[in-house]
């Protein structure tokens, strides 16, 4: 505790703007007790980056804020501020803000000897000690140039009024013109040296890009790079896209893609949480529709999903999905998905990065859609897409979400090339193509890769059917690879060719059937033949018995007759 | 610290009553040579027709607003309109008359 306090004593102590992202791009915010220089050139924001501080410490930080302007009456800065959704009114009247609107005509004056600006501090003062103030924006003080003569008596009137103001203890901004070679047009960095922010509002190709950079902040670190700001219904958002590297940690769960056969392919559970997954393809290959299956699955696991859309108006997409059945109406209603429909060049790339952002900032969904990248390389070129993409790719994995952009592929030229090179910030890379075969263009789809996981190396044929995307197995035989109606045909055909074998084989199995009867009823026959004669045989051969016999008894009979004379002879003998 | 003077007739023949405004903070020497200056002005050029009012900022801060005051010290020409400011402690007499709009007594 005790140690915290003496490291707190050291170092620089910061107020927070509470203004997105400027507090992370300053290490905490803007130095307390002292004032900050902003500059930019007209229309970059300066006065709205001063009123955003006041408001957000009014309402955020409990430190209410005098606004001293040169150029507007609080009427018009309240108005001017509305579309922020700042209610000046209602701050000015709970008294946590308070606009003194200095005027100064230079043709009513006129200067006579020696002066002051006493009247200035007794106001600021008085304003500063009506509220109990702690910010105060000076906006812009530079005007006093032009409304007062005797710019050294000014300069040294400033020097004081910048030293009572640091007296005071109050957080003060100071804006200022941009000026031709310096910082601002009468030199008040001169004077106002703790901390300066420069504002910047650039053209390039028509479109253009709000950009803040820390010129200089006395004793301590921050971001030296140009942060690309946006100003919209919320206010200023700072992008500190940079500071982030690759130090993400990484999750081994899977999530569905929402087309079951894709989820097989994919080792049969889909991508990796807070992994980037591209899909590319030519033209009306279904890029739009792996997309919106897999927001579809996120919906039905209660996730919540950004589709950007740089191409199709969200009920076109609803109405478009619809076709395929996917309902994404039902998660709209929900409050589950959300779109953000934008043409790419109603703005820079950096203010469509620092918009992304802030409304995944802002919604933190867990799935991210955008479709497709490649349209907004109309705004920037090629590397400037790619850099805007690592960013918001840092960005998502470092909150694990998961992104799936879509990529158009020219239709000349490798497929496997992606307009904006991003193909290795893929983890997941599918692949959409047509297949012109036979007078008809069919989709199919491979893996080309995916890290961390096996995955099929099949090319599968895409179907777009009225109950979603489904994944068939293309014909791969003899006659190369087939889809659609080449794929239907060929099978059939060798439906037709199994069944003639099928034919053939009965026809065969009936002709041995057949056979093998007449030859049972030959051998039957030849049986029965041999039987006979076997029975004759036997008849025979009891006849030559009987006959033998009947040879016999006469042999007997002529020997009986003859044995009168042997036994005669034999007595005799 | 209101002045005021009789209102015999003088040489500008336009308006009858020239209402001033003299803001100061505190009574520094600024200040009170702005007012000597403004006096003696007055007395010369002005006399009986004018009004003078010293507003000290210090005591009443929250008039500066009124006639947005920054410079200290500042003349207010109230009337006649138009509303004319002079800054700086009135010692250039010239550029005070210019300033107020009066043709000095030849």
């Amino acid at each position: 505790m005790a140690k915290k306090e003496a490291r707190l004593l050291k170092g620089l102590q910061k107020v927070r703007t509470g203004i997105a992202g400027l507090d992370e791009v300053t290490n905490g915010g803007l130095p307390k007790g002292r004032p900050t220089l902003v500059c930019g050139g007209a229309g970059s924001g300066k006065t709205l980056l001063g009123m955003e501080f006041l408001v957000r410490g009014a309402t955020q930080y409990n430190e209410p804020g005098v606004f001293v302007s040169f150029e507007e009456s609080a009427e018009e800065l309240t108005k001017n501020v509305a579309s922020l959704g700042f209610d000046l009114s209602r701050l000015i009247a709970s008294k946590r803000l308070l606009v003194d609107y200095v005027h100064i005509e230079r043709s009513e004056i006129e200067e006579t000897g020696e002066y002051d600006l006493e009247g200035l501090f007794i106001r600021l003062g008085n304003a500063i000690d009506s509220i109990g103030a702690k910010r105060v924006v000076l906006d812009t003080i530079e005007s006093l140039f032009a409304g007062l003569p005797n710019p050294s008596i000014l300069r040294a009137e400033l020097r004081r009024l910048f030293r009572w103001l640091k007296k005071k203890g109050m957080t003060a901004i100071i804006t200022g013109e941009r000026g031709e070679n310096a910082l601002t047009r009468h030199g008040l960095e001169e004077y106002v040296s703790d901390c300066v922010i420069l504002l910047d509002h650039r053209v390039a190709n028509q479109i253009s890009t709000r950009r803040l950079r820390i010129v200089k902040y006395r004793g301590s670190t921050h971001g030296t790079n140009e942060f690309p700001f946006l100003i919209d219904e919320r206010g200023l958002a700072v992008m500190p896209i940079t500071s982030l590297g690759l130090k993400h940690i990484v999750t081994n769960q899977r999530i569905s893609t929402g087309i079951p056969r894709l989820d097989s392919m994919l080792g049969g559970k889909g991508y990796f949480r807070g992994s980037s997954i591209l899909v590319s393809g030519t033209a009306g290959t279904g890029k739009t529709s792996v997309a919106a299956h897999f927001v579809d699955a996120a919906c039905r696991r209660g996730e919540q999903c950004i589709f950007f859309a740089f191409e199709e108006s969200p009920s076109q997409i609803i109405r478009n999905m619809r076709s395929i059945g996917i309902d994404l109406q039902q998660w709209v209603e929900k409050g589950l998905l959300r779109f953000h429909a934008e043409r790419p060049t109603v703005y820079g790339l950096e203010a469509h990065l620092a918009s992304m952002h802030k409304y995944i900032d802002m919604f933190k969904p867990k799935v991210v859609i955008v479709d497709p990248v490649t349209n907004l390389g109309s705004v920037a070129s090629e590397a400037d897409v790619k850099a805007m993409l690592i960013r918001l790719l840092d960005q998502m994995k470092f909150n694990q979400i998961t992104a799936l952009f879509t990529t158009l592929t020219a239709s000349t030229g490798s497929l496997e090339s992606t307009e904006v090179g991003i193909s290795s910030l893929a983890d997941t890379w599918l692949l959409l193509r047509d297949i012109e075969l036979g007078g008809e263009r069919n989709r199919g789809l491979y893996i080309l890769k995916s890290r961390g996981m096996p995955h099929s190396n099949q090319v599968r044929e895409f179907l777009l059917t009225d109950k979603g995307v489904d994944l068939v197995d293309v014909y791969v035989g003899p006659s190369g690879v087939l889809t659609g109606s080449a794929r239907i045909s060929q099978e059939a055909q060798e439906r037709d060719v199994e069944s003639i074998h099928q034919q053939e084989l009965e026809r065969r199995k009936l002709n041995v059937e057949t056979k093998r009867k007449a030859l049972e009823a030959q051998i039957a026959s030849l049986r029965a033949q041999f039987q006979a004669e076997e029975q004759e045989l036997k008849k025979l051969t009891e006849q030559e018995k009987m006959r033998q016999n009947g040879v016999s008894k006469l042999r007997e009979k002529i020997a009986r007759l003859r044995r009168e004379d042997e036994n005669s002879e034999r007595r005799k003998g | 610290m209101k002045r005021k003077a009789g209102s015999e007739p003088g040489i500008n023949a336009k308006p009858d009553t020239w209402e001033l405004r003299l803001y100061v903070a505190g009574q520094t020497p600024k200040s009170l040579a702005a007012f000597a200056n403004l006096k003696k002005i007055c007395e010369e050029h002005l006399k009986g027709k004018y009004h003078i009012e010293v507003v000290d900022l210090l005591k009443n801060p929250q008039l500066a607003g009124g006639d947005q005051i920054l410079a200290i010290p500042t003349l207010v020409r109230k009337l006649p309109p138009p509303m004319r400011k002079i800054i700086g402690d009135l010692s250039n007499t010239l550029r005070v008359l210019v300033g107020l709009d009066v043709r000095p007594k030849m």
